[in-house]
């Protein structure tokens, strides 16, 4: 699948944004005052930066509002719904916070539902397309959670929380990748099903249908990249989560920061692979994955 | 609404025959024609007459080369559309309501005035039937040549789609699936028409029919009682001459 940087931007922030504030909601950084507006302003700034960033891989975004349409069947409707829900909810937390209101502890714990059930809303996104084995798969949103929580931990300075958080992304991490690589051949397509041929001998492409490039094949069946796949695993898992446990084991709050930057680049690195290893069944009829 | 009938009145679709088609392209030429006019956008072309040529198609002729276990090879052409699927994952994805299946004939189609372009129900379509158009910003797929097959305008042999319409060979048929005596439920029936990937669970209506299988002689080659030539007179004579030389 072809990695777009829209996609990527805006998966990677906006969870860990809502990562961060389901932290700040359920009062695991008491801030108070200025720094309780600085800590939910980079809160909202990374959830509605990335959610813009979605916007751009529109072709038609004036008519983004009727996204919200289609929450009975569609997990792209309900997570921009739950996404706004999360957004409002949190707000008056942020209120409070910053000018010294208190709020009810129901109030907060549901905010901090909706932020992680954002996230696993845009993991469903993927997890629930059936013609990209290597997505579907449970372990997709438990990915998508595991970098929310861990990355919200160490921005929210929980130094032991962020550790174990970070350790067990790693794993999951590495789960993913090692089933993953087994999702294609388990789904069962091959060219010999694409196209209803098998029973009569081995199917190989012939001739193209077409010379040129086309959508399909831009967006679907994106190859290139794959050749450094394995040193970007190393470097999506040592970046995102085992240098970042290290320096939260260290604790302080400058490594802490540091960690969380080392910590954005392992998970962009992460989600570029998680787009260019994926592999569209579509693929197939063109001979290639 | 994106959610799926559960059940249409009628299952219009096509039965594809991979044992006529000869791989002319005209299938794709006659869609592409058809569909630069007339209904939603225009398909359009980038770069047409540059080095980089690309455009949205509705419909591709692949060609396979299939090898069987004895004997040679075979060359079978291949079209791809949309296969009208009654568990179709590219409606129930789109956010908006833009994509939706038709209650009275299971024509899948998309509201372009509500599509974003997002793209997911192409990722969420296994058979690669939906192109986005990188002029609209919409995406565009088969309609079955909806603006046909109802249009009394046309001539009566004209209200089918235009790729059936245009087929050299009859190797595409459209009707109805729903009804056990239409020409496609019968081809499907006494062919073998089958599903693509059926273990991706879509339950497409698009029927493709099979090869049939080759004739096999007894004898590898007609011509074989004339290979092992006895030259005879001057010529067997210059024969064992040469050979001895």
């Amino acid at each position: 699948m072809h990695p777009a940087p829209s996609v990527i931007i805006f998966s990677v922030l906006s969870g860990l944004g809502f990562g961060f504030m389901a932290y700040l909601a359920l009062g695991f950084l008491s801030l108070t005052g200025l720094w309780a507006f600085g800590g939910w302003a980079i809160g909202y700034g990374l959830a509605v930066v990335g959610l813009l960033a979605a916007t751009a891989h529109l072709g038609n975004p004036q008519r983004a509002l009727l996204a919200f349409s289609q929450w009975r069947s569609s997990w792209l409707s309900r997570e921009g719904w739950v996404a706004v829900l999360a957004l409002l909810a949190l707000a008056p937390i942020a209120l409070g916070d910053w000018l010294g209101f208190g709020v009810p502890y129901v109030w907060r714990g549901l905010a901090a539902a909706l932020a992680l059930i954002t996230v696993f809303c845009t993991a469903m996104i993927y997890c629930q397309i059936k013609a990209v084995p290597r997505w579907h798969h449970w372990l997709t949103p438990v990915v998508f959670m595991g970098f929310a929580l861990a990355g919200g931990a160490l921005l929210a300075m929980q130094a032991t929380l962020a550790f174990v958080l970070l350790l067990g992304l790693a794993v999951v991490m590495l789960a993913l990748f090692h089933l993953g690589d087994r999702q294609f051949a388990r789904a069962g397509a091959s060219m010999e099903s694409a196209t209803g041929l098998g029973g009569i001998g081995k199917v190989s492409v012939f001739e193209q249908p077409h010379t040129g490039g086309n959508y399909l094949l831009r967006e679907m069946i994106f190859v290139v990249g794959r050749k450094h796949a394995m040193k970007l695993r190393l470097i999506a898992v040592l970046f995102a989560a085992v240098l970042p446990a290290l320096m939260a084991a260290v604790g302080g709050v400058a490594l802490m920061l540091a960690a969380v930057l080392v910590h954005l680049v392992g998970a962009f690195a992460a989600r570029w692979l998680f787009f260019a290893e994926a592999e569209h069944v579509v693929g197939l009829y063109y001979g290639k994955r | 609404m994106t959610c799926l009938p559960g059940a249409t009145q009628k299952k219009l679709g096509l039965a594809i025959d991979l044992d006529t088609c000869v791989g002319c392209h005209a299938c794709v030429t006659a869609c592409k024609g058809w569909n630069d006019q007339g209904y939603g956008a225009p398909l359009s072309d980038q770069d047409a007459y540059g080095a980089e040529p690309s455009g949205t198609f509705l419909n591709r002729v692949h060609s396979y080369q299939v090898q069987p276990d004895q004997g040679a090879a075979q060359v079978i052409n291949f079209p791809r559309s949309c296969l009208h699927c009654e568990d179709a994952p590219c409606v129930t994805v789109c956010p908006t309501g833009a994509s939706y299946k038709r209650v009275e004939d299971g024509i899948v189609l998309v509201n372009e005035d509500a599509c974003i372009g997002c793209g997911l129900c192409a990722w969420a379509c296994p058979y690669g039937a939906r192109e986005m158009d990188q002029d609209a910003g919409v995406m565009k797929k088969c309609t079955l040549c909806v603006d046909r097959i109802y249009n009394e305008n046309l001539p009566e042999e004209d209200r089918e789609p235009a790729c059936v319409r245009t087929c050299p060979t009859g190797a595409r048929h459209f009707g109805d699936f729903n009804d056990p005596d239409s020409k496609v439920s019968q081809l499907a029936a006494a062919r073998g028409g089958f599903d693509l990937m059926p273990d991706m669970g879509t339950r497409p209506t698009n029927k493709y029919l099979p090869p049939r299988p080759k004739d096999k002689r007894a004898e590898a080659s007609l011509l074989a009682p004339l290979l092992d030539i006895q030259a005879t007179g001057f010529a067997g004579w210059l024969d064992r001459v040469l050979g001895r030389i």
